[in-house]
């Protein structure tokens, strides 16, 4: 049986092909020509789902104009609420701006200015308009851009359509994957010598999200599962603007532009609660606005879905600035809202949006297995603590993308030249994660309809872990993902081998689970409320008691929960105000 | 208000059946509905085993196209409403190969693509100088429009010419060809038309215009591919004729 599983070899091996996966093969790429390098990615390469950040990647251009990389520094650092490891943030402040200038010598469409450079705009929580951007497109045109660039690298080859199901490993040493090709079923032993996971964020644990269908957390469980660590799970962060019923994205691009926020009453409630910075305070602010104003009788409710909401009016920015600067917004709008925003507010509540938290590496990218990186939202740097301002996240996979292509690279060159290598794959391993996966899945039973329970599950997280969160709230979440696992939900209906999405659902549903008892439990041990983590119980940030990382262990009665000091080199906490 | 409408889905699976199929559905239909939302909640609630391709459901990937009712669309992107018919027809992309069901193989629709060199020929492009090249806003315009192509392949199902000719590189890698020829900081002008100056190539398109029509971000392949040949005819990037072309606002 174990010698039927094929073995493909590469030096490098990436999973996941969005903005941290693509940009780590071009540059695992250009740091030699002599290392084959495989993009492993459950989707199709150029569809993940970082075509559909919107807004913008920040970066320093114009120091001449009187922006700086300082001021960068400390937008972020104070946008986290001082959760983010402060050398890492220098050292991303300091490489985007090169980012930036090369994706336009590969072809990126940045929006110019009249005299030809890189125009820039507006984003909540920064003292300078310093996200660049290409419309309100920015994802998927740095997407194509990566994807195309990365097709003139002969050494680079992509994997369409596979699903990992786990990481080889030996003495703590990275041997490889196992994944399914979906199109024909076949399990497949991938060998490499250097691995990177960019499989990016796991918003698909909550109902009402921005995020792609396939954004679940199998990637992330990957390394979970292999005995790493996850840090800062519980700072989700919730988008103010996720429309009215589907939960897209309407950029932050349409406040950077100059929309307004409108409860009820017809008042620009943001003056209560960020009197300088308004719809521009970051966002865990203006989601906590939000809900505010809901809860206390001042928005909306759609009769159809139930739904609260409050407005956002761009009707003033007028047509043309509309359709030059927000097109996909209004196409969105008009499509997924029945909205056209020349003519009417949008509907809007907040919606979650991105995980700072992840895969715990270095600064370097490293996890604590030797050999394994990983960069973009899959992994936790940290640079965003607890809270991300707009426009850090597209920013933040070119960089680690870029610092990880190349650490990898050189890491599986220096195994090449060092002849006593050893270059075997555990055999065992690839054997029991086989019956793993087919034994205890494929070729499961139960009644429990797994669709059903990953609805069930996602409205839990929606429930006991969205804007506010209470103690008593996030235990009766932990009992009932609990309870939601025990049922008799891994069996796959769908016999046949070739493109089973049925399957692969059912493995996604199973890493859902661990990883929303992570997120509750992290959520639940932290008794304070900073960035996106709020807690009505204890309302106040605690900096003697968690000014700390959260790191979640994989255990068998659940994360095995320790902490990790924060880096802090020239800015002390302080309050936080905008 | 919901109304009760009939999903036809094509079911398939070249590995096992000899026949292809068609199985029923019915399902409710808010006015928000998407052909998606249909599909996947069919999946989901009465039949786990059909086999369809979706990932964003906000028209970004391109990743869902379909032929429904007879025309290719993105599932994500169709409302049930807006179809005007209480049966709704899916069937797998015309021109690609079936994998199963409606997920269909974009092997050599991919490798077309490539085939185009879609990325920036220029030496100074790998060096970094820490500046960027100028482009002035109309210089962006020029390619901008065929940049919003997600290869979502609608445009290659919907073409007379790839269904009749296989070495035809089809609409969307003939657009992308235009959109990096075009573009200012590429100077492989030459060596771009010489890949496309075949009979198998630009002159291959009967121009049907079936590639506007069906592209669901607005990408005028139709146009990129005028403008190739009117390029192998002796215009060029600053010719006045082309600028003309580019008044037109896309949809």
């Amino acid at each position: 049986m174990i010698d039927l599983v094929e073995v493909i070899d590469h030096d490098v091996i990436i999973v996941g092909s969005g903005l941290a996966g693509l940009r780590a093969a071009i540059e695992a790429a250009r740091t030699s020509k002599d290392i084959s390098i495989a993009v492993i990615s459950k989707v199709q390469v150029m569809r993940s789902h970082s075509v559909s950040a919107e807004g913008g990647t920040a970066a320093v251009l114009y120091p001449e104009e009187g922006d700086n990389l300082e001021s960068h520094i400390y937008d972020t650092i104070k946008g986290s609420d001082y959760l983010a490891d402060q050398d890492a943030v220098e050292r991303f402040v300091s490489i985007i701006p090169q980012e930036i200038y090369q994706l336009e010598h590969w072809g990126m469409p940045w929006s110019r200015r009249e005299d030809g450079r890189i125009a820039q705009r507006w984003f909540g929580g920064y003292n300078y308009p310093r996200a660049t951007f290409a419309q309100d497109k920015v994802g998927f045109y740095e997407m194509q851009t990566l994807y195309d660039t990365a097709l003139k690298y002969d050494n680079i080859h992509f994997y369409n359509e596979w699903f990992v199901t786990s990481i080889l490993h030996e003495n703590h040493t990275f041997k490889g994957f196992t994944a399914i090709e979906i199109a024909s079923g076949n399990f497949t032993a991938f060998k490499g010598r250097a691995g990177i996971i960019a499989t990016g964020g796991a918003g698909r644990i909550y109902s009402f999200a921005t995020y792609a269908l396939s954004s679940t957390p199998d990637g992330i469980d990957l390394a979970y599962r292999a005995g790493l660590a996850l840090k800062d799970m519980e700072f989700v962060q919730f988008h103010p603007t996720g429309i009215i019923p589907s939960g897209i994205l309407i950029t932050e691009g349409a406040r950077g532009e100059g929309g307004y926020l409108i409860n009820k009453d017809g008042e620009r409630f943001m003056k209560k609660y960020a009197p300088n910075k308004l719809e521009l305070a970051s966002r865990d602010v203006v989601s906590r606005a939000i809900i505010t104003e809901i809860s206390e009788g001042r928005g909306y409710r759609d009769e159809d879905t139930g739904m609260d909401y409050v407005l956002l009016d761009l009707r003033h920015l007028g047509e043309e600035k509309i359709k030059e600067r927000l097109a996909g917004i209004r196409e969105i709008a008009i499509k997924f809202a029945g909205v056209d925003p020349i003519d009417e507010p949008i509907p809007i509540r907040p919606v979650c949006h991105y995980m700072m938290g992840g895969i715990h590496v270095d600064i370097d990218g490293k996890t604590e297995m030797e050999g394994l990186y990983s960069a973009g939202e899959a992994a936790c740097v940290s640079i965003n603590g607890a809270n991300r301002l707009g426009a850090n996240s597209t920013a933040e996979c070119l960089v680690w993308g870029r610092i990880t292509g190349e650490l990898a690279a050189k890491h599986a060159l220096r195994l090449i030249s060092s002849r006593s290598a050893d270059n075997s794959i555990p055999r065992d391993a690839i054997a029991s994660e086989e019956k793993r996966i087919y034994d205890g899945i494929f070729h499961g039973s139960g009644d429990e309809n797994p669709y059903e329970v990953r609805e069930a599950l996602t409205k839990v997280m929606d429930e006991h872990a969205y804007v506010f969160r209470t103690g008593e709230s996030l235990a009766e979440g932990i009992r009932k993902v609990r309870a939601l696992r025990e049922k008799a939900w891994r069996h796959v209906d769908d016999k046949a081998k070739e493109y089973n999405t049925n399957f692969i659902h059912v493995l996604e549903l199973d890493s859902m689970l661990r990883v929303c008892e992570v997120v509750l439990v992290g959520a639940y041990r932290r008794l304070e409320s900073r960035g996106a983590h709020a807690r009505l119980d204890y309302p106040k940030r605690d900096d003697i008691n968690f000014l700390k990382h959260t790191l979640a262990y994989y255990g068998e009665d659940g994360p095995q929960i320790t902490y990790l000091p924060v880096r802090i080199t020239r800015y002390q906490p302080a309050e936080r105000k905008y | 208000m919901a109304k009760r409408v009939k999903i036809r889905v094509f079911r398939y699976n070249p590995a096992h059946d000899t026949d292809a199929r068609y199985d029923e559905f019915e399902v409710e239909a808010e006015r928000w509905t998407t052909v998606l939302d249909a599909l996947l909640y069919i999946k989901a609630h009465k039949d786990h085993s059909i086999a369809l391709r979706y990932s964003c459901r906000m028209a970004s990937c391109g990743s869902c196209g379909m032929l429904i009712n007879g025309i290719p669309r993105l599932a994500c992107y169709t409302k049930v409403y807006e179809l005007g018919s209480d049966v709704v027809t899916c069937r797998p992309l015309p021109n690609f190969p079936i994998i199963r069901d409606l997920a269909a193989d974009f092997t050599a629709f991919f490798a077309k693509h490539k085939s185009m060199k879609p990325y920036i020929i220029n030496e100074v492009a790998e060096s970094i100088d820490g500046r960027e090249f100028i482009q002035k806003p109309e210089e962006v315009e020029k390619y901008l429009q065929f940049s919003y192509c997600i290869k979502c392949g609608l445009c290659y199902a919907a073409c007379p010419t790839v269904a009749t000719d296989r070495r035809f590189p089809g609409p969307q890698a003939l657009a992308q060809m235009y959109r990096y020829l075009i573009d200012s900081r590429d100077k492989a002008t030459d060596e771009r038309l010489r890949i496309v100056d075949d009979r198998h190539g630009v002159w291959r398109c009967h121009f049907a215009g079936s590639c506007s029509m069906v592209c669901p971000k607005g990408v005028d392949p139709a146009l990129g591919i005028q403008l190739l040949r009117a390029y192998l005819l002796g215009m060029n990037r600053d010719s006045k004729v082309v600028a003309e072309l580019y008044r037109r606002e896309p949809k």
